[in-house]
C-alpha cells in the first residue's frame, strides 16, 4: 500500500507541476498575477509536501524491508544495520532522482512564498519555470526510473548493498551534493523569469544572491565530503583523481563561485547583467551535464555506478530542453537587456571581474579535459583518458594568479580604491607571505612551485584576516572566513603533494618494517566477525620519535553483496597523517601493507568546510543585515 | 570608457580568458592524455617504451605470479587473441581476480612487457568497463572472421 501511495504521490505532484506551468500562464493571460499567485503558490507548496511525502514512503519501506519493492530488493537486505537500511534510500539510481526532485520541490516550495520583492508577476514567472524543471524530472523519474516499482513474487531476502556505500561519509554526501545542484536551478529559475519579465538588475540580484550562496556552500561541502570519503574509504591514499565523476561536481562549482562574485557586483553597481544571466544558465547546466555524466556512463570513471544508456538519453534529452530553452531565450532577450553601469579596473569590480575571468577559464580548462575522450572517441573511434598530468599542468598557471587576487580583492572599494592607502595596508600581508615561504625553506621543502604555494597560501590567509580591520558586519566576516578556508586547503594540497611518502612493505607478525622516521611493527593478523562481514585485522604499532600509536587496518569480506573491502587506518598526527592499508596474504605468513605519510593533508577538508561554513555566515549575514534595514526603515517615521 | 567600449572590452576579455585556457590545455593533453589498447591493438600498434598509455581486457586465468618480494605480481592481460605480460608492485584492488575485467595505467618495458603504475577498480562488482566489453566483442569477432584452415 505504501509503496502505491509514494507512486500516486509522485504522479500527483507532476499534475501539480503541469498545473503551476500551463495554469500560470493561461491565468496569468486572462486574469491578473494576483489570481495566477493564488493558483501557483499553492501548488508549489503542495507539490513540496508531495515530493517529502513521497521520499518518507520510500524510506519507510527501505526500514521495514519490504522486498516486494525491487529498489529495496536489488539494493537492501535485513542484515545491514539500521542507520545504512535508512540511507541506503537514496544510494541508488531511482532513490537519488527521487531525492533530486524532492529537493528540487522543496526548494521551490520555499522559494514561492519569498521572492516578494520583485513583484507578483515575476513570482508566477518563477513557479513556472520551476514546475517545468520538476516536470521533466517527474517525467524522467515515473517513465524510467520508478522508485516504487513492485517485484512478484517478492523475494525474501534482498541483494544488498555494495559496502563502500555502507559508510556515514556517504550517507551524507549525496544529499549534500543535490542540495547544491538542485540548489543552482533556483538560480536557474530566477535568470529565466528575469530575461521573461525583462528584470534584470541589482534589486534581483540582491533578491536570488542568498540562493546561489546556499546552493554553493552544500556544494562545497557536498565535494569536500566526498574527496574524504574517497580517501578514507578507497584506500588509494588520495584525495581527488580528476576522474569525470568528480568534476562532473566541480563544474557547478566553478560557475557557482563566479556565479555569486558576479551577482555581488550586479546588486552593487548595476554591472555584468548579461554575464551574470548566462553564468546563473550555464551554473545549472553544469549541474545536468554532471547528473548526465554520472548517471550515463558516457565517460569511464574509477567511480562508475551500474549505468543505463536508454536513462542516459532521456537526461540529455532533458538537458537539451532546458539548457537549449534558456539560451534561445538568451540569445532573443540579451540584446533588449540594457547595458549596466561602466566601471574602473582598480575597483573591487574590477577585481571581480578579473576574478570571473580566470574561473571561467579553469572551468574551460577542466571542461576540455573531462569531455576531450568524448570528442577523441568520436571523431577517431580511439579511447582517450585524460589524466591528473593534465589538469595539474593546464590549471596551476591559473589557480595561483586566482589566490593572489583572491587576496587583494576584497581590500579595494566599490567604483575605486586609492592605490597607496592599498600597498599600506597590503604591506603586512607581504610580509606574512614572505615568513611563511622562509619557514617553507627551513622545514626542508626545496621545490619552487611548494614554496611559492606557500607563500601564496599565506599571503591568501593573512589577507583574509586583515580584511576584517575596520569591518564588523557578518557579510564581511562571511568573506573573510571562506577566503581563509581556500588559504587553508591551498596550503594542505601544497604539503601533502610536495611532502607525500609512499611506501608498500610485505612483512609478518613480529617484524618490522622502516617508512622515513616511522618504524611500524606489525604485531599479529587476526579474524574479526562484524554484524554483516567478516573481516581480517592487522594490529601494526608505530612509533616516531616519543610518540608510539597503533593502527588497524583491515580487509572485509561483505556476505551480500559478496564483496572484498579493504578498510585503512589513519593516524592523524600534529603534522600530517599517518595512512596504512592492509592487503592481501602472501601465503608465507607475510601480508602486504601500504604506508602513506601525508604531511597537513587534513587541512585539505578544514579548509573545505571552512569555506563552506564562510558562505553560510554571509547568508545569515545578509538576512541580519536586511532585518536591521526594515527595522530602520520602520523607526524612523516615528523618531 | 563608455559602458558600451566597455561591454566589447570585456567580450574580449572573456574571449582571451578562452583561448588562454584552450593554449594551456594542448600542451598539457599531449603529455596528459593516454590511449587505450586492448591486448590484440597493443600488439599491433608500435607503442613507444615510456609512453603513458592505458592497457584493459581480462586477467588471464592461471596467470597470477607473486614475486618473492611478496609486493610485486607479474599477470597477463587478454582479450583472448594476444596476451600482454603485465608488472605491478602494489596492493592490488579489492575486485582484481582471475578472469576479471582490469585496466592498467602505465607503459610499455622495452622487452615487451607492460609496466603498470596503478590498476583500476570498481566499485561494482557486475561492471564491466566499457572498453573492455568492446575490446572483447571486438576480439571476438575477428576471432569468428578468421579463416579456419
Amino acid at each position: 500500500m505504501i509503496p502505491e501511495l509514494g507512486h500516486f504521490a509522485l504522479w500527483l505532484a507532476a499534475a501539480l507541476a503541469c498545473a503551476q506551468l500551463f495554469g500560470g500562464e493561461i491565468t496569468l493571460r486572462r486574469q491578473d498575477s494576483r489570481r495566477a499567485l493564488d493558483l501557483v503558490v499553492p501548488a508549489a507548496a503542495a507539490q513540496a509536501f508531495l515530493c517529502v511525502g513521497a521520499f518518507a514512503m520510500l524510506i519507510y519501506c527501505f526500514a521495514v524491508s519490504d522486498f516486494s519493492v525491487k529498489l529495496v530488493a536489488t539494493n537492501s537486505h535485513t542484515m545491514k544495520p539500521f542507520g545504512y537500511k535508512l540511507t541506503g534510500a537514496w544510494a541508488n539510481h531511482e532513490g537519488s532522482m527521487l531525492l533530486w526532485v524532492t529537493v528540487l520541490a522543496f526548494f521551490a516550495g520555499v522559494a514561492a512564498f519569498r521572492a516578494t520583492a520583485l513583484g507578483d508577476r515575476f513570482r508566477v514567472r518563477l513557479m513556472q519555470v520551476t514546475g517545468a524543471l520538476s516536470l521533466g524530472f517527474y517525467s524522467y523519474l515515473l517513465i524510467s526510473s520508478n522508485p516504487f516499482e513492485r517485484l512478484t513474487p517478492a523475494p525474501s531476502e534482498g541483494n544488498g548493498l555494495n559496502p563502500l556505500l555502507q559508510d556515514p561519509g556517504l550517507a551524507f554526501h549525496p544529499p549534500l551534493l543535490y542540495l547544491g545542484y538542485v540548489g543552482l536551478s533556483i538560480a536557474f529559475a530566477f535568470a529565466v523569469a528575469a530575461l521573461i519579465e525583462r528584470q534584470v538588475g541589482p534589486l534581483w540580484a540582491r533578491t536570488v544572491k542568498p540562493w546561489i550562496l546556499a546552493a554553493w556552500a552544500f556544494l562545497t561541502a557536498g565535494i569536500t565530503l566526498g574527496s574524504f570519503w574517497a580517501y578514507y574509504e578507497l584506500g588509494w591514499g588520495g584525495w581527488w583523481f580528476w576522474d569525470p565523476v568528480e568534476n562532473a561536481s566541480l563544474m557547478p562549482w566553478l560557475a557557482a563561485t563566479a556565479l555569486f562574485h558576479s551577482t555581488s557586483v550586479l546588486a552593487q553597481r548595476d554591472a555584468l547583467r548579461n554575464w551574470t544571466i548566462l553564468l546563473a544558465v550555464a551554473a545549472f547546466s553544469f549541474s545536468m551535464i554532471g547528473t548526465f555524466i554520472v548517471r550515463s556512463g558516457l565517460l569511464t570513471s574509477v567511480h562508475a555506478f551500474a549505468v543505463d544508456p536508454e536513462r542516459g538519453f532521456y537526461l540529455l534529452v532533458l538537458l537539451g530542453i532546458y539548457v537549449g530553452g534558456a539560451l534561445a531565450l538568451y540569445a532573443v532577450r540579451a540584446g533588449t537587456v540594457t547595458a549596466g553601469a561602466g566601471f574602473r579596473l582598480m575597483s573591487r569590480e574590477g577585481a571581480l571581474v578579473i576574478n570571473n575571468l580566470l574561473l571561467s577559464a579553469i572551468l574551460g580548462v577542466v571542461f576540455i579535459g573531462t569531455m576531450y575522450p568524448v570528442g577523441v572517441e568520436a571523431i577517431t573511434g580511439a579511447r582517450v583518458s585524460v589524466g591528473p598530468p593534465y589538469f595539474e599542468a593546464a590549471l596551476i598557471p591559473l589557480i595561483l594568479p586566482l589566490l593572489l587576487l583572491m587576496a587583494i580583492g576584497p581590500f579595494l572599494r566599490w567604483k575605486k580604491t586609492d592605490s597607496s592607502k592599498l600597498k599600506r595596508r597590503l604591506f603586512p600581508v607581504l610580509i606574512a607571505a614572505l615568513a611563511a615561504a622562509l619557514i617553507a625553506v627551513l622545514f626542508g621543502i626545496k621545490s619552487v612551485l611548494a614554496i611559492t604555494g606557500v607563500g601564496i597560501a599565506a599571503w591568501l590567509a593573512a589577507a583574509s584576516i586583515a580584511m576584517l580591520r575596520g569591518r564588523r558586519d557578518i557579510s564581511t566576516l562571511g568573506t573573510s572566513v571562506a577566503h581563509l578556508g581556500a588559504a587553508i586547503l591551498a596550503l594542505g594540497v601544497t604539503v601533502s603533494a610536495t611532502g607525500s611518502l609512499e611506501r608498500t612493505v610485505s612483512i609478518g607478525p613480529g617484524e618490522v618494517a622502516r617508512m622515513a622516521d616511522f618504524k611500524v611493527r606489525m604485531d599479529n593478523v587476526e579474524p574479526l566477525a562484524g554484524p554483516n562481514y567478516t573481516s581480517i585485522m592487522s594490529t601494526l604499532s608505530i612509533s616516531r620519535g616519543g610518540t608510539e600509536f597503533v593502527l588497524r587496518p583491515e580487509r572485509r569480506a561483505f556476505v551480500r553483496p559478496m564483496q572484498q573491502t579493504t578498510e585503512t587506518d589513519i593516524a592523524p598526527l600534529w603534522n600530517g597523517n599517518l595512512y596504512a592499508v592492509l592487503g592481501e596474504g602472501n601465503g608465507d605468513g607475510r601480508w602486504q601493507v601500504r604506508l602513506n605519510w601525508q604531511p597537513l593533508i587534513a587541512l585539505i577538508w578544514i579548509g573545505g568546510i571552512i569555506t563552506a561554513l564562510g558562505g553560510m555566515l554571509a547568508i545569515y549575514g545578509r538576512a541580519a543585515q536586511r532585518r536591521e534595514d526594515r527595522r530602520q526603515a520602520l523607526g524612523s517615521p516615528a523618531a | 570608457m563608455k559602458p558600451k567600449h566597455q561591454r566589447l572590452a570585456l567580450a574580449g576579455a572573456a574571449v582571451t580568458a578562452l583561448i588562454v585556457a584552450v593554449l594551456l590545455a594542448m600542451p598539457a593533453m599531449k603529455a596528459g592524455a593516454s590511449f587505450f589498447y586492448a591486448p590484440a591493438d597493443l600488439a599491433a600498434a608500435n607503442v613507444t617504451p615510456g609512453q603513458a598509455i592505458r592497457l584493459g581486457g581480462l586477467v588471464e586465468e592461471g596467470s597470477v605470479e607473486r614475486q618473492p618480494d611478496g609486493i610485486t605480481i607479474h599477470f597477463r592481460v587478454t582479450d583472448r587473441l594476444e596476451a600482454i605480460p603485465v608488472r605491478y608492485a602494489g596492493l592490488v584492488p579489492d575486485l582484481f581476480r582471475e578472469g576479471q575485467g582490469v585496466i592498467a595505467d602505465g607503459s610499455m618495458d622495452p622487452d615487451g612487457t607492460f609496466a603498470a603504475d596503478s590498476l583500476l577498480a570498481k566499485h561494482d562488482e557486475n561492471y564491466m568497463p566499457p572498453e573492455v566489453a568492446d575490446a572483447l566483442a571486438k576480439a571476438e569477432a575477428e576471432a569468428k572472421a578468421r579463416p579456419v584452415l
